[in-house]
């Protein structure tokens, strides 16, 4: 699945965009689990009482399961307007 | 008619053509604009960029206009907001409503500025001489789109 980071995410982690593929169908949570695998700072910035997840462009519950063919992106509270 | 839009917009152009468009029927046409100024998070903000989820950015706002649709009788519905860098005093967004009456014309105007900030996924960093740093997003703007539910409750 396409997975986006924006504004403050986008910066911290050095990264816009990233293919990931699951074997097994998985959650948003699940996938939270395997990014923050990677290390300390990447659960820093994913805090999961500090992001909001969307689902092909809809704020989702972390507990939605997704699809291979999603797009996901985590990104920090808006601040627009 | 929502726009996202690096380039600054004519508040007359918008406004003639919301006129045009509504005809006869609209009684009101009410217009908001946010401007970029000088303090935020931190004093001495010299400009600021805005981010945005593109794509997300048209559906979370459409949404936002359907809901404010099944809410008051509007005509004409317009949301203009920009994106990149943009200096201090620039305009940021257009909300403008038309509708028959005054009252439904100014409630939706402000429905949609307050849903807007809440949903939008679109970002503002300050950035001023010392530093570049992401607006934190204010638990007021969200208590001003719960004040909406709490009033479709008591109706």
């Amino acid at each position: 699945m396409k997975i986006l980071y924006f504004a403050s995410f986008r910066e911290r982690l050095k990264l816009d965009a990233e293919t990931l593929d699951s074997a097994p169908p998985i959650t948003g949570k699940q996938l939270l689990d395997i990014l923050h695998s990677r290390g300390e700072h990447w659960q820093t910035v994913l805090d999961p009482d500090k992001l909001l997840f969307a689902v092909n462009q809809e704020i989702c519950a972390l507990d939605t399961p997704l699809d291979d063919s999603d797009e996901v992106a985590f990104f920090p509270p808006v601040t627009g307007g | 008619m929502i726009r996202i839009q690096e380039e600054d917009f004519c508040l007359q152009t918008e406004y003639d053509a919301m006129r045009r468009q509504s005809g006869a029927r609209a009684g009101a046409i009410c217009m908001f604009t946010g401007l970029v100024r000088d303090f935020g998070d931190q004093s001495g903000v010299e400009s600021i960029y805005l981010e945005h989820y593109a794509g997300m950015t048209e559906k979370s706002l459409q949404s936002i206009i359907d809901k404010a649709r099944s809410r008051w009788p509007l005509e004409a519905i317009r949301i203009i907001h920009r994106v990149g860098d943009l200096s201090l005093n620039e305009q940021i967004v257009l909300v403008g409503i038309s509708s028959a009456h005054r009252d439904a014309a100014f409630q939706a105007c402000q429905f949609i500025m307050d849903f807007l900030k809440r949903e939008a996924p679109i970002w503002k960093k300050e950035i001023s001489a010392e530093s570049a740093l992401w607006v934190e997003a204010k638990s007021s703007d969200l208590a001003k789109s719960e004040k909406w539910s709490d009033d479709s409750k008591s109706e």
